[in-house]
Protein backbone atom coordinates (compact mmCIF):
# COMPACT_ATOMS: atom_id res chain seq x y z
CA UNK A 1 0.00 0.00 0.00
CA UNK A 2 1.13 3.25 -0.65
CA UNK A 3 0.21 6.19 1.73
CA UNK A 4 -0.81 9.51 0.78
CA UNK A 5 -1.35 12.40 3.66
CA UNK A 6 -4.53 14.02 3.97
CA UNK A 7 -3.35 17.58 4.33
CA UNK A 8 -1.12 17.21 1.36
CA UNK A 9 -4.21 16.23 -1.00
CA UNK A 10 -6.01 19.52 0.41
CA UNK A 11 -3.37 21.43 -0.13
CA UNK A 12 -2.95 20.50 -3.78
CA UNK A 13 -6.39 20.92 -4.07
CA UNK A 14 -6.37 24.31 -2.61
CA UNK A 15 -3.49 25.37 -4.68
CA UNK A 16 -4.43 24.17 -8.28
CA UNK A 17 -8.17 26.26 -7.81
CA UNK A 18 -6.43 28.86 -6.56
CA UNK A 19 -4.03 29.00 -9.68
CA UNK A 20 -6.51 27.88 -11.97
CA UNK A 21 -9.41 30.88 -10.98
CA UNK A 22 -6.58 33.56 -12.45
CA UNK A 23 -4.32 31.30 -14.68
CA UNK A 24 -6.25 29.81 -18.25
CA UNK A 25 -4.53 27.05 -19.07
CA UNK A 26 -2.20 27.53 -21.78
CA UNK A 27 -4.52 25.04 -24.30
CA UNK A 28 -7.65 27.59 -24.40
CA UNK A 29 -5.30 30.22 -23.99
CA UNK A 30 -3.64 29.33 -27.83
CA UNK A 31 -6.84 28.27 -28.99
CA UNK A 32 -8.55 31.76 -28.27
CA UNK A 33 -5.38 33.23 -30.20
CA UNK A 34 -5.90 30.90 -33.26
CA UNK A 35 -9.85 31.96 -33.09
CA UNK A 36 -8.43 35.38 -33.33
CA UNK A 37 -5.84 35.01 -36.49
CA UNK A 38 -8.83 33.22 -38.03
CA UNK A 39 -11.51 35.20 -37.04
CA UNK A 40 -13.26 37.30 -40.33
CA UNK A 41 -15.90 39.39 -38.35
CA UNK A 42 -14.24 42.53 -36.45
CA UNK A 43 -16.29 42.47 -33.91
CA UNK A 44 -15.89 39.32 -32.73
CA UNK A 45 -12.22 39.65 -33.25
CA UNK A 46 -12.27 42.89 -30.49
CA UNK A 47 -14.24 40.41 -28.39
CA UNK A 48 -11.25 37.64 -29.04
CA UNK A 49 -8.58 40.46 -28.18
CA UNK A 50 -10.82 41.69 -24.90
CA UNK A 51 -10.49 37.86 -24.29
CA UNK A 52 -6.71 37.57 -24.37
CA UNK A 53 -6.15 41.33 -22.38
CA UNK A 54 -8.46 39.80 -19.59
CA UNK A 55 -5.84 36.34 -19.33
CA UNK A 56 -3.64 38.51 -18.72
CA UNK A 57 -4.56 40.83 -16.68
CA UNK A 58 -5.70 37.83 -14.53
CA UNK A 59 -2.87 36.29 -14.11
CA UNK A 60 -0.38 39.28 -14.12
CA UNK A 61 -2.92 40.71 -11.21
CA UNK A 62 -4.05 37.49 -9.80
CA UNK A 63 -7.65 38.01 -10.21
CA UNK A 64 -10.59 35.78 -11.24
CA UNK A 65 -10.67 35.28 -15.20
CA UNK A 66 -14.44 35.17 -14.70
CA UNK A 67 -17.06 35.95 -11.57
CA UNK A 68 -18.42 33.15 -12.09
CA UNK A 69 -15.86 30.65 -10.81
CA UNK A 70 -18.08 27.40 -11.25
CA UNK A 71 -19.09 24.76 -9.04
CA UNK A 72 -15.87 22.65 -8.85
CA UNK A 73 -16.04 19.58 -10.64
CA UNK A 74 -13.39 16.99 -10.08
CA UNK A 75 -12.40 13.11 -11.94
CA UNK A 76 -10.08 11.37 -9.51
CA UNK A 77 -8.69 8.11 -10.36
CA UNK A 78 -7.72 6.42 -7.39
CA UNK A 79 -5.46 3.54 -6.82
CA UNK A 80 -6.75 0.07 -5.49
CA UNK A 81 -3.05 0.23 -3.47
CA UNK A 82 -3.72 4.29 -2.07
CA UNK A 83 -4.07 4.59 1.24
CA UNK A 84 -5.37 8.10 2.66
CA UNK A 85 -3.59 8.67 6.07
CA UNK A 86 -5.39 11.11 8.29
CA UNK A 87 -8.52 11.27 6.66
CA UNK A 88 -10.87 10.65 3.60
CA UNK A 89 -10.17 11.21 0.29
CA UNK A 90 -13.84 12.93 -0.71
CA UNK A 91 -13.38 14.78 2.58
CA UNK A 92 -10.12 16.14 1.98
CA UNK A 93 -11.19 17.80 -2.27
CA UNK A 94 -13.76 19.39 -0.24
CA UNK A 95 -12.12 20.71 2.63
CA UNK A 96 -9.22 21.66 -0.44
CA UNK A 97 -11.96 23.16 -2.78
CA UNK A 98 -13.24 25.10 0.39
CA UNK A 99 -10.05 26.67 1.27
CA UNK A 100 -9.29 27.42 -2.47
CA UNK A 101 -12.25 29.06 -2.75
CA UNK A 102 -12.24 31.33 0.53
CA UNK A 103 -8.50 32.02 0.27
CA UNK A 104 -8.50 32.66 -3.64
CA UNK A 105 -11.62 35.41 -3.33
CA UNK A 106 -13.41 33.09 -5.71
CA UNK A 107 -16.97 33.06 -5.59
CA UNK A 108 -19.03 30.70 -3.86
CA UNK A 109 -22.45 30.21 -6.44
CA UNK A 110 -23.31 26.85 -4.75
CA UNK A 111 -27.47 27.61 -3.55
CA UNK A 112 -30.43 25.93 -2.42
CA UNK A 113 -32.73 24.58 -5.50
CA UNK A 114 -35.53 25.72 -4.65
CA UNK A 115 -35.34 28.86 -1.99
CA UNK A 116 -31.97 30.18 -3.79
CA UNK A 117 -30.20 30.94 -0.39
CA UNK A 118 -26.63 30.65 -0.91
CA UNK A 119 -25.23 27.61 0.75
CA UNK A 120 -22.04 28.79 1.99
CA UNK A 121 -22.52 28.92 5.55
CA UNK A 122 -24.86 25.96 6.07
CA UNK A 123 -22.81 23.17 4.24
CA UNK A 124 -19.59 25.24 3.18
CA UNK A 125 -18.37 27.75 0.84
CA UNK A 126 -18.84 26.70 -2.63
CA UNK A 127 -19.51 23.05 -1.47
CA UNK A 128 -20.28 20.43 -2.02
CA UNK A 129 -18.00 19.94 -4.80
CA UNK A 130 -18.81 17.70 -7.34
CA UNK A 131 -16.71 14.51 -7.49
CA UNK A 132 -16.70 11.15 -9.90
CA UNK A 133 -14.17 8.36 -8.51
CA UNK A 134 -12.72 5.77 -10.83
CA UNK A 135 -11.49 3.19 -9.14
CA UNK A 136 -8.59 1.82 -10.64
CA UNK A 137 -5.10 -0.38 -10.68
CA UNK A 138 -2.11 0.51 -9.18
CA UNK A 139 -0.83 2.68 -6.51
CA UNK A 140 -1.62 6.29 -8.77
CA UNK A 141 -3.67 8.86 -7.29
CA UNK A 142 -4.95 11.69 -10.20
CA UNK A 143 -6.99 14.67 -9.46
CA UNK A 144 -8.38 16.65 -12.44
CA UNK A 145 -10.36 19.39 -11.57
CA UNK A 146 -12.19 22.21 -13.73
CA UNK A 147 -14.32 25.41 -12.07
CA UNK A 148 -17.53 24.43 -14.14
CA UNK A 149 -19.82 27.80 -14.65
CA UNK A 150 -23.63 28.05 -14.65
CA UNK A 151 -24.39 29.80 -18.47
CA UNK A 152 -22.54 26.62 -20.53
CA UNK A 153 -24.30 24.06 -17.96
CA UNK A 154 -27.92 25.47 -18.31
CA UNK A 155 -27.42 25.17 -22.37
CA UNK A 156 -26.06 21.58 -22.30
CA UNK A 157 -28.80 18.63 -22.84
CA UNK A 158 -28.90 14.65 -23.40
CA UNK A 159 -31.01 12.35 -25.14
CA UNK A 160 -31.50 8.95 -25.54
CA UNK A 161 -31.90 7.71 -29.64
CA UNK A 162 -32.77 4.97 -31.29
CA UNK A 163 -30.28 3.04 -32.81
CA UNK A 164 -31.15 3.83 -36.03
CA UNK A 165 -30.28 7.80 -35.93
CA UNK A 166 -26.57 6.71 -36.00
CA UNK A 167 -23.72 9.56 -36.74
CA UNK A 168 -26.09 11.18 -38.90
CA UNK A 169 -28.51 11.89 -35.92
CA UNK A 170 -25.55 12.66 -33.65
CA UNK A 171 -24.33 15.55 -35.46
CA UNK A 172 -28.06 17.40 -36.07
CA UNK A 173 -28.61 16.81 -32.37
CA UNK A 174 -25.41 18.68 -31.57
CA UNK A 175 -25.69 21.13 -34.23
CA UNK A 176 -29.20 21.83 -32.91
CA UNK A 177 -28.10 22.15 -29.10
CA UNK A 178 -25.25 24.84 -30.19
CA UNK A 179 -27.70 26.66 -32.35
CA UNK A 180 -29.80 26.74 -30.04
CA UNK A 181 -27.71 28.11 -27.19
CA UNK A 182 -26.68 31.12 -29.70
CA UNK A 183 -24.17 33.65 -27.44
CA UNK A 184 -25.67 32.13 -24.39
CA UNK A 185 -22.95 30.12 -22.90
CA UNK A 186 -20.26 32.30 -23.57
CA UNK A 187 -18.61 31.24 -27.07
CA UNK A 188 -16.22 30.30 -28.75
CA UNK A 189 -17.01 27.07 -26.87
CA UNK A 190 -15.33 23.46 -25.75
CA UNK A 191 -18.27 20.91 -26.71
CA UNK A 192 -18.34 17.68 -25.22
CA UNK A 193 -19.78 15.10 -26.19
CA UNK A 194 -20.43 11.27 -24.34
CA UNK A 195 -22.07 8.79 -26.81
CA UNK A 196 -22.97 5.56 -25.74
CA UNK A 197 -23.68 3.70 -21.95
CA UNK A 198 -26.84 3.99 -20.04
CA UNK A 199 -27.83 7.31 -20.07
CA UNK A 200 -26.08 8.91 -16.77
CA UNK A 201 -22.83 7.75 -18.49
CA UNK A 202 -22.83 9.43 -21.82
CA UNK A 203 -23.52 12.87 -19.45
CA UNK A 204 -20.39 11.80 -17.45
CA UNK A 205 -18.67 10.50 -20.80
CA UNK A 206 -19.68 14.86 -22.18
CA UNK A 207 -18.45 16.14 -18.86
CA UNK A 208 -14.74 14.31 -18.96
CA UNK A 209 -14.54 15.10 -22.96
CA UNK A 210 -14.57 18.67 -21.41
CA UNK A 211 -11.23 17.80 -19.52
CA UNK A 212 -8.99 16.86 -23.08
CA UNK A 213 -6.84 19.44 -23.86
CA UNK A 214 -7.56 21.45 -26.68
CA UNK A 215 -5.86 20.96 -29.91
CA UNK A 216 -5.33 17.34 -29.05
CA UNK A 217 -6.80 14.72 -31.48
CA UNK A 218 -8.96 12.00 -30.40
CA UNK A 219 -7.43 8.24 -30.44
CA UNK A 220 -10.30 6.58 -32.50
CA UNK A 221 -9.98 7.78 -36.04
CA UNK A 222 -13.91 7.59 -36.52
CA UNK A 223 -14.14 10.27 -33.47
CA UNK A 224 -11.79 12.26 -34.66
CA UNK A 225 -13.36 12.23 -38.57
CA UNK A 226 -16.43 13.14 -36.39
CA UNK A 227 -14.86 16.08 -34.56
CA UNK A 228 -13.28 17.68 -37.88
CA UNK A 229 -16.94 17.59 -39.26
CA UNK A 230 -19.11 18.95 -36.10
CA UNK A 231 -16.13 21.61 -36.12
CA UNK A 232 -17.01 22.94 -39.82
CA UNK A 233 -21.01 22.68 -38.93
CA UNK A 234 -20.70 24.22 -35.68
CA UNK A 235 -18.32 26.74 -36.74
CA UNK A 236 -20.96 27.74 -39.85
CA UNK A 237 -23.57 28.25 -37.41
CA UNK A 238 -21.91 31.91 -38.10
CA UNK A 239 -22.80 32.41 -34.00
CA UNK A 240 -19.35 33.63 -33.01
CA UNK A 241 -17.77 35.20 -30.22
CA UNK A 242 -20.16 36.20 -27.55
CA UNK A 243 -22.98 35.09 -30.00
CA UNK A 244 -22.29 38.85 -32.46
CA UNK A 245 -22.12 37.08 -35.36
CA UNK A 246 -18.83 35.75 -37.22
CA UNK A 247 -16.74 32.49 -38.21
CA UNK A 248 -15.40 31.34 -34.62
CA UNK A 249 -17.69 29.67 -32.85
CA UNK A 250 -15.98 26.47 -31.21
CA UNK A 251 -12.24 26.28 -29.86
CA UNK A 252 -12.60 22.38 -30.14
CA UNK A 253 -15.10 19.15 -30.27
CA UNK A 254 -14.33 16.41 -28.12
CA UNK A 255 -15.79 13.11 -27.90
CA UNK A 256 -15.65 10.28 -26.16
CA UNK A 257 -17.91 7.22 -26.78
CA UNK A 258 -18.95 3.68 -24.39
CA UNK A 259 -20.39 0.45 -25.34
CA UNK A 260 -24.31 0.30 -25.14
CA UNK A 261 -27.65 -1.34 -25.13
CA UNK A 262 -28.83 -3.02 -27.99
CA UNK A 263 -31.05 -0.94 -27.53
CA UNK A 264 -30.09 2.18 -27.00
CA UNK A 265 -28.27 4.90 -28.39
CA UNK A 266 -27.36 7.60 -25.56
CA UNK A 267 -26.15 11.44 -26.74
CA UNK A 268 -25.13 14.00 -23.99
CA UNK A 269 -23.99 17.32 -25.36
CA UNK A 270 -21.61 19.58 -22.57
CA UNK A 271 -21.13 23.11 -23.24
CA UNK A 272 -17.66 24.96 -21.90
CA UNK A 273 -17.38 28.56 -22.02
CA UNK A 274 -14.62 29.92 -23.36
CA UNK A 275 -12.76 30.35 -20.22
CA UNK A 276 -11.91 26.58 -19.81
CA UNK A 277 -10.37 26.54 -16.73
CA UNK A 278 -8.98 22.71 -15.84
CA UNK A 279 -6.43 21.15 -14.21
CA UNK A 280 -4.72 18.19 -13.33
CA UNK A 281 -2.95 16.99 -10.35
CA UNK A 282 -0.92 13.94 -9.87
CA UNK A 283 -0.05 12.73 -6.05
CA UNK B 1 -21.00 51.29 -39.74
CA UNK B 2 -20.95 51.17 -35.58
CA UNK B 3 -20.63 54.39 -33.85
CA UNK B 4 -19.26 55.03 -30.43
CA UNK B 5 -20.05 56.84 -28.22
CA UNK B 6 -19.60 57.98 -24.48
CA UNK B 7 -22.42 58.19 -22.16
CA UNK B 8 -22.94 59.06 -18.94
CA UNK B 9 -26.11 57.53 -15.98
CA UNK B 10 -28.72 58.42 -15.55
CA UNK B 11 -29.76 58.01 -19.27
CA UNK B 12 -32.52 60.24 -20.82
CA UNK B 13 -34.42 59.59 -24.31
CA UNK B 14 -32.10 61.24 -26.35
CA UNK B 15 -29.27 59.48 -25.17
CA UNK B 16 -31.12 56.32 -26.07
CA UNK B 17 -32.83 56.94 -29.10
CA UNK B 18 -29.37 58.01 -30.34
CA UNK B 19 -28.12 54.12 -30.39
CA UNK B 20 -28.29 51.50 -33.01
CA UNK B 21 -27.35 47.69 -32.55
CA UNK B 22 -23.61 47.46 -33.08
CA UNK B 23 -22.45 50.99 -31.38
CA UNK B 24 -19.98 50.80 -29.34
CA UNK B 25 -20.35 52.38 -25.93
CA UNK B 26 -18.14 53.56 -23.53
CA UNK B 27 -20.33 54.25 -19.99
CA UNK B 28 -19.65 56.59 -17.05
CA UNK B 29 -21.45 56.94 -13.39
CA UNK B 30 -23.94 55.09 -11.13
CA UNK B 31 -25.06 52.05 -11.94
CA UNK B 32 -26.54 49.25 -10.27
CA UNK B 33 -26.04 45.38 -9.59
CA UNK B 34 -29.11 42.85 -9.47
CA UNK B 35 -29.57 39.54 -10.80
CA UNK B 36 -32.87 37.35 -10.55
CA UNK B 37 -33.15 37.08 -7.18
CA UNK B 38 -32.62 40.44 -6.46
CA UNK B 39 -35.18 41.63 -9.57
CA UNK B 40 -37.78 39.38 -7.87
CA UNK B 41 -38.04 41.42 -4.56
CA UNK B 42 -37.84 44.96 -6.62
CA UNK B 43 -40.54 43.16 -8.36
CA UNK B 44 -42.36 42.41 -5.01
CA UNK B 45 -41.98 45.89 -3.29
CA UNK B 46 -43.85 47.40 -6.44
CA UNK B 47 -46.61 44.87 -6.36
CA UNK B 48 -47.05 45.62 -2.54
CA UNK B 49 -47.32 49.32 -3.54
CA UNK B 50 -43.20 50.21 -1.77
CA UNK B 51 -40.85 52.46 -2.76
CA UNK B 52 -37.33 51.01 -4.55
CA UNK B 53 -33.84 50.82 -2.73
CA UNK B 54 -33.02 53.11 -5.99
CA UNK B 55 -34.68 55.68 -8.34
CA UNK B 56 -34.86 53.28 -11.32
CA UNK B 57 -36.23 56.48 -13.53
CA UNK B 58 -33.15 57.10 -15.99
CA UNK B 59 -31.11 53.65 -14.24
CA UNK B 60 -28.59 51.09 -15.81
CA UNK B 61 -28.76 47.80 -14.19
CA UNK B 62 -25.72 45.61 -14.28
CA UNK B 63 -26.51 41.72 -14.03
CA UNK B 64 -23.60 41.03 -12.24
CA UNK B 65 -22.59 38.51 -9.09
CA UNK B 66 -18.97 39.71 -8.90
CA UNK B 67 -15.95 37.60 -6.89
CA UNK B 68 -15.26 38.50 -3.24
CA UNK B 69 -12.82 41.67 -3.62
CA UNK B 70 -9.08 41.43 -2.90
CA UNK B 71 -7.96 43.86 0.18
CA UNK B 72 -7.84 46.63 -0.93
CA UNK B 73 -10.24 46.41 -4.25
CA UNK B 74 -13.60 48.01 -4.49
CA UNK B 75 -14.78 44.82 -6.36
CA UNK B 76 -13.89 41.74 -7.51
CA UNK B 77 -14.08 40.29 -11.08
CA UNK B 78 -17.08 41.34 -12.21
CA UNK B 79 -18.26 40.16 -16.07
CA UNK B 80 -22.14 39.72 -16.81
CA UNK B 81 -24.36 37.14 -16.60
CA UNK B 82 -26.55 35.35 -18.63
CA UNK B 83 -29.71 37.95 -19.08
CA UNK B 84 -32.69 35.89 -20.27
CA UNK B 85 -33.12 35.18 -16.42
CA UNK B 86 -33.76 38.55 -16.05
CA UNK B 87 -36.89 38.67 -19.19
CA UNK B 88 -40.04 38.00 -16.70
CA UNK B 89 -38.94 41.13 -14.57
CA UNK B 90 -37.28 43.92 -16.82
CA UNK B 91 -40.43 44.45 -18.97
CA UNK B 92 -42.19 45.91 -15.90
CA UNK B 93 -39.40 48.13 -14.63
CA UNK B 94 -38.94 49.82 -18.06
CA UNK B 95 -42.36 50.18 -19.04
CA UNK B 96 -43.61 50.87 -15.41
CA UNK B 97 -40.57 52.42 -13.45
CA UNK B 98 -38.38 53.95 -16.43
CA UNK B 99 -35.18 52.27 -16.34
CA UNK B 100 -33.78 53.20 -19.40
CA UNK B 101 -30.49 50.27 -19.47
CA UNK B 102 -29.72 46.35 -18.89
CA UNK B 103 -26.21 45.07 -19.23
CA UNK B 104 -25.41 41.58 -19.61
CA UNK B 105 -24.84 38.92 -21.75
CA UNK B 106 -27.07 36.35 -24.25
CA UNK B 107 -30.49 36.38 -25.76
CA UNK B 108 -33.63 38.36 -24.71
CA UNK B 109 -37.47 37.45 -25.27
CA UNK B 110 -39.80 39.29 -27.39
CA UNK B 111 -41.23 41.00 -24.57
CA UNK B 112 -38.00 42.63 -23.51
CA UNK B 113 -37.38 44.00 -27.13
CA UNK B 114 -40.79 45.17 -27.03
CA UNK B 115 -40.73 46.75 -24.41
CA UNK B 116 -37.35 48.78 -25.27
CA UNK B 117 -39.06 49.46 -27.91
CA UNK B 118 -41.83 51.00 -26.75
CA UNK B 119 -40.49 52.64 -23.43
CA UNK B 120 -37.24 53.51 -24.99
CA UNK B 121 -34.65 51.73 -23.38
CA UNK B 122 -31.37 49.55 -24.12
CA UNK B 123 -30.07 45.92 -23.33
CA UNK B 124 -26.23 46.08 -23.65
CA UNK B 125 -23.83 43.18 -23.81
CA UNK B 126 -20.93 42.95 -22.05
CA UNK B 127 -18.26 40.66 -22.56
CA UNK B 128 -18.69 37.49 -21.00
CA UNK B 129 -15.90 35.92 -18.81
CA UNK B 130 -14.16 38.73 -19.04
CA UNK B 131 -14.64 39.75 -15.49
CA UNK B 132 -10.96 40.61 -14.49
CA UNK B 133 -10.93 43.62 -17.18
CA UNK B 134 -14.15 44.69 -16.94
CA UNK B 135 -13.38 45.28 -13.16
CA UNK B 136 -10.98 47.77 -13.46
CA UNK B 137 -13.55 50.41 -15.00
CA UNK B 138 -15.49 50.09 -11.89
CA UNK B 139 -14.27 52.39 -9.47
CA UNK B 140 -16.11 51.85 -6.20
CA UNK B 141 -19.14 49.35 -4.89
CA UNK B 142 -21.38 49.93 -2.34
CA UNK B 143 -24.22 47.05 -1.34
CA UNK B 144 -27.51 49.42 -1.00
CA UNK B 145 -29.91 46.52 -0.55
CA UNK B 146 -30.57 42.38 0.12
CA UNK B 147 -26.73 41.87 1.43
CA UNK B 148 -28.34 38.41 2.27
CA UNK B 149 -28.10 37.17 -1.13
CA UNK B 150 -24.42 37.41 -1.14
CA UNK B 151 -22.76 37.70 -4.65
CA UNK B 152 -26.36 38.67 -5.44
CA UNK B 153 -27.21 41.51 -3.58
CA UNK B 154 -27.87 45.02 -5.35
CA UNK B 155 -24.38 47.08 -5.20
CA UNK B 156 -24.59 50.73 -6.31
CA UNK B 157 -21.18 50.88 -8.60
CA UNK B 158 -19.41 54.09 -9.97
CA UNK B 159 -18.04 53.07 -13.38
CA UNK B 160 -15.78 54.89 -15.55
CA UNK B 161 -15.47 54.23 -19.50
CA UNK B 162 -17.27 50.98 -19.17
CA UNK B 163 -16.98 49.24 -22.69
CA UNK B 164 -20.46 47.96 -24.17
CA UNK B 165 -21.82 46.81 -27.22
CA UNK B 166 -25.90 47.60 -27.72
CA UNK B 167 -27.64 44.49 -28.37
CA UNK B 168 -31.11 45.88 -28.33
CA UNK B 169 -31.75 48.93 -29.51
CA UNK B 170 -35.27 51.25 -29.12
CA UNK B 171 -36.02 50.09 -33.21
CA UNK B 172 -36.36 46.52 -31.85
CA UNK B 173 -33.25 45.54 -33.63
CA UNK B 174 -31.25 42.47 -32.02
CA UNK B 175 -27.23 42.55 -32.39
CA UNK B 176 -27.13 38.61 -32.36
CA UNK B 177 -29.93 37.53 -35.17
CA UNK B 178 -28.38 40.38 -37.30
CA UNK B 179 -25.06 39.34 -36.87
CA UNK B 180 -25.27 35.68 -37.01
CA UNK B 181 -27.41 36.07 -40.10
CA UNK B 182 -23.82 37.50 -42.20
CA UNK B 183 -21.78 34.60 -41.45
CA UNK B 184 -24.39 31.73 -40.72
CA UNK B 185 -23.25 29.24 -43.57
CA UNK B 186 -25.95 26.79 -44.79
CA UNK B 187 -25.27 23.19 -46.61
Amino acid sequence: MREIEYKDIVKGVRDAIIYSGTNLPKDAYKALEDAYANEKSEVCKEVLKQLLDNADIAANEARPLCQDTGLAVFFVKVGEEVKIKGGSLKKAINEGTEQGYKEGYLRASTCHWDTRANLKDEIGYNLPAIIHFDLVEGDGLEVEYAAKGGGSENVSRATVFAPAKGRKGIVEYVKQVISDAGPNPCPPLTVGVGIGGTFEKAVISSKHALFRELGSKNEDPVLESMEQELMSVLNNLGIGSMGMGGTQTVLGVHIEKNPCHIASLPVSVNVQCHSSRHIKIKF
Amino acid sequence: MSQTYHLTTPLNETDVTQLKVGDIVYLSGVIYTARDAAHKKLVDLLDAGESLPFEMKGAVIYFVGPTPPKPGDPIGSAGPTTSYRMDSYSPQLINEQGLKGMIGKGKRNQEVIDACVKSKAIYFGATGGAGALLARQIKSSEVVAYPELGPEAVRRLEVVDFPLTVINDTYGDDLYTIGRAKYEVFG
